[in-house]
């Protein structure tokens, strides 16, 4: 297996989605080239850093008004089972 | 090495939030809305890179799914349904915004080499930890922001929101193996760019 071998199947490594076989072969790979090692660790870093970084919460007063709007503008329109009679009942008409 | 696993439990009254939901109860839809205006808003934030557009992009992903339930199927989950609903809303606010470049999910941008790793260098063990929440957030946002549409997308989609790779095909109408690409080079590139931020500087150049 080359390092280009392995990049290919990095994604899937990462998220556990390969046969035995395979990820037996990629292990072995990791055991003996340093760089591969150092890209997949910081790959899951990268992961991970993103995933608990909580980038772009939505704060708790935006979010009150953001329901607020939404709720007031679904009442307003068409209730989800009523549009298709309404439109039907207008092209009949 | 460890592996990277998504978690989203899907509570099993969901369905019936969405039944009553489509027989027109009001209160049973705002429970959806709580249920995943956060998700919602961090997608279209990730895609807009503009908090304005978010919040519009919010506003009208759930109106939009309220006016169409009736169509949803219930083939998939109703949040996969959703995010469908939200991308589409936040790429339009996009493409308003910066007309002058096509932007699409279909685009698959260079070749391989965009990817391949040009410096290999440990980072420290604790890398977050070597900055102030607040710098944090500003060296992830920046470093995302420069990743094309398409590949933040589904890097979002996937690996913040924590859908299946199959969930995100079928949220962006892309093939599984399509999926698959574009979140190698996004995961590959941030990567890249986060390295000279989080790199373990102890015995090295000591550069910044």
């Amino acid at each position: 297996m080359t390092c280009s071998d392995f990049l290919k199947e990095l994604t899937d490594y990462l998220d556990d989605s390969m046969d035995a076989q395979t990820r037996a072969e990629l292990e072995d790979h990791l055991q003996w080239c340093h760089n591969c090692y150092v890209v997949c660790n910081t790959t899951k870093m990268t992961i991970e850093i993103y995933r608990d970084s909580h980038l772009y919460d939505l704060p708790d007063d935006l979010r009150s008004r953001l329901r607020t709007a939404i709720v007031a503008k679904c009442q307003g329109s068409p209730c989800a089972e009523e549009a298709p009679a309404r439109k039907k009942s207008a092209r009949t008409e | 090495m460890g592996t990277i696993q998504p978690t989203v439990a899907e509570p099993a009254d969901e369905l019936s939030l969405v039944h009553a939901a489509k027989a027109g109860d009001i209160s049973a839809f705002e429970e959806l809305v709580k249920r995943y205006d956060r998700n919602v808003f961090r997608i279209a934030q990730h895609i807009t890179q503009n908090r304005e557009d978010a919040e519009d992009v919010v506003q009208d992903a759930f109106l939009k799914a309220y006016q169409n339930l009736k169509n949803f199927q219930e083939q998939s989950k109703f949040y996969t349904w959703l995010v469908r609903i939200a991308v589409n809303e936040a790429l339009m606010r996009l493409r308003r915004r910066r007309p002058e470049r096509m932007v699409s999910l279909d685009e698959d941008i260079k070749t391989e080499e965009d990817s391949m790793p040009r410096e290999v260098a440990d980072w420290s063990p604790n890398p977050e930890q070597l900055y102030s929440q607040g710098e944090l957030k500003e060296i992830l946002g920046k470093t995302i922001q420069g990743l094309p549409p398409s590949f933040r997308t589904v890097f979002v989609l996937r690996d913040v929101e924590g859908l299946s790779t199959e969930e995100t095909a079928d949220a962006l109408d892309l093939s599984v193996p399509a999926v698959k690409s574009r979140l190698l080079r996004a995961r590959l590139q941030l990567r890249e760019r986060l390295n000279k931020y989080f790199k373990n500087r102890t015995g090295g150049d000591g550069k910044k």
